[in-house]
């Protein structure tokens, strides 16, 4: 039987590790290969790099950091932030990643994630999503609606449709991230969580709100998860990947304890 | 000196660099007169069968690995280098390597919740003892990602199974061949551990 999945999410500007991740350790700071090395070694089964890198130029500082990241954390790792193209996706494949994700992108041009599936093939091709909570209206039935822009923006699509729209036009697994559960530490949205779940037929990957172990324990059997998104649980120093690994394998969750 | 055969099945470079991180000297070749006369060779590979043998063909790729194996350098494979190794896949069909006998075939799974492929962190158990599987407990994990594998003709050359819906073989051997369904430059310290144990091992 497969495990379920313990993912740390480290996010970039320019090659570094962007303000927004606040370390106790202190002599890591700014080096996300050397920040991923150290979560590697402490049990996370899979990382994610997001790219927040504005411009086009300044991509390929983030091709240097997959490359070298590559040579240091011997697990999967997915790439996403900006990827507009299937050129952008290959180069980040041959760099290293074995996943790259995309999101915004996809949704101006839904296309995209055929072309990325048919590329790269559909393992390798994650469709991220932010979602919020909306009232139920005709447009938006399930009353959770995709945003971009960092969570500003709605867009009049409804989450549950793209997501079981992704599926269909080749995404091999998605990352629902729940915009009113993110930074809260309150627990993951369970709701929204299984809800996509049970509806499509790849693995759901749930992000936003983690702050007890507890809240991994619950999005990965209530929220029927297939793995847990988790950042600044992490990388305040809270919890170790071993402690909330220790806690999930206690409480008899499969997942690779050896390491 | 491990040379690993490149034949455009897919990125060949993380097992260059697991390699590295373990202190195996190792190369990147697509030559078969490199590949016939090398000391040691991993022949990794993801992507389909099919088009994976037409390269080797052209690539006269087939020939040097099958005197390799007859001269006795090890050989390790992974993923595709697993499935090709045996006489025939499933997958086109296509007339593999032939190193054991045996087929390729594909997940036909009663649970219909299960998904193909196969991807992620699953078990492996190890069925018969092997100097490259040294040190494996019950319980270890290692990383996945295909819809094919390999069964052998003959339970003597099935070396591990992992379970996904029912019992599937995942490292199969055969003198101085041996081959993961699993890959183990993406598998975490254990992973490195197997290349390690590789490139001490003899073929014996």
């Amino acid at each position: 039987m497969l495990s379920k999945r313990l993912i740390v999410c480290l996010d970039v500007r320019n090659g570094k590790l962007a303000k927004s991740i606040k370390f106790v350790d202190t002599k890591d700071i700014g080096d996300p290969v050397a920040k991923a090395r150290q979560y590697y070694e402490d049990g996370v089964d899979e990382l994610v790099f997001y790219d927040i890198t504005a411009s086009r130029e300044e991509r390929n500082i983030m091709i240097d950091m997959v490359e070298k990241a590559a040579s240091q954390i011997f697990i999967p790792f997915s790439v996403g932030g900006g990827i507009r193209s299937v050129e952008d996706a290959t180069k980040l494949r041959e760099a290293g990643a074995e996943k790259v994700n995309v999101n915004s992108a996809a949704i101006k041009r839904h296309e995209l994630i055929t072309e990325i599936s048919d590329a790269i093939g559909a393992q390798s091709t994650v469709l991220s999503m932010d979602i919020r909570r909306v009232e139920p209206t005709k447009e938006i039935p399930s009353g959770y609606e995709i945003v971009i822009n960092g969570g500003i923006t709605p867009i009049g699509i409804d989450g549950l449709w793209w997501a079981k729209e992704g599926e269909r036009l080749g995404a091999g697994e998605l990352v629902i991230n729940s915009i009113d559960a993110d930074g809260t530490k309150d627990g993951y949205e369970i709701k929204l969580t299984r809800m996509i779940a049970d509806a499509v037929g790849i693995p759901v990957i749930a992000s936003g709100g983690a702050g007890k172990p507890e809240h991994l324990y619950d999005v990965l059997t209530e929220g029927r998860a297939d793995a847990a998104l988790v950042a600044s649980v992490v990388h305040y120093g809270e919890y170790t990947c071993r402690q909330l690994k220790d806690y999930l394998y206690g409480r008899g969750i499969k997942i690779r304890m050896s390491y | 000196m491990i040379t690993i055969v490149n034949y455009n099945a897919g990125n060949i470079r993380s097992v260059l660099r697991a390699c590295n991180e373990v202190g195996a000297d190792a190369k990147i070749s697509s030559d078969p007169a490199a590949v016939a006369k090398a000391s040691k060779i991993i022949f990794p590979g993801v992507g389909a069968a099919p088009s994976a043998m037409k390269y080797l063909k052209e690539m006269g790729l087939d020939a040097a690995l099958q005197s390799a194996f007859k001269g006795g350098t090890p050989i390790l494979g992974i993923c595709l280098g697993a499935q090709i190794g045996l006489e025939e896949s499933e997958e086109g069909p296509t007339k593999g390597l032939g190193f054991i006998p045996g087929k390729t075939i594909r997940f036909n799974l009663k649970d219909k919740s299960l998904k193909i492929p196969h991807i992620g962190w699953n078990d492996v158990k190890v069925t018969k003892a092997h100097p490259l599987l040294e040190g494996i407990k019950a319980g270890d994990q290692f990383y996945f990602v295909h819809s094919y594998y390999p069964n052998p003709a003959s339970a003597d050359n099935v070396y591990a199974t992992s379970d996904y819906g029912n019992d599937f073989c995942c490292a199969i051997g055969y003198k101085n061949y041996f081959a993961t369904q699993f890959h183990p430059e993406k598998s975490g310290r254990l992973g490195l551990a197997l290349l390690e144990r590789f490139d001490r091992w003899e073929g014996k």
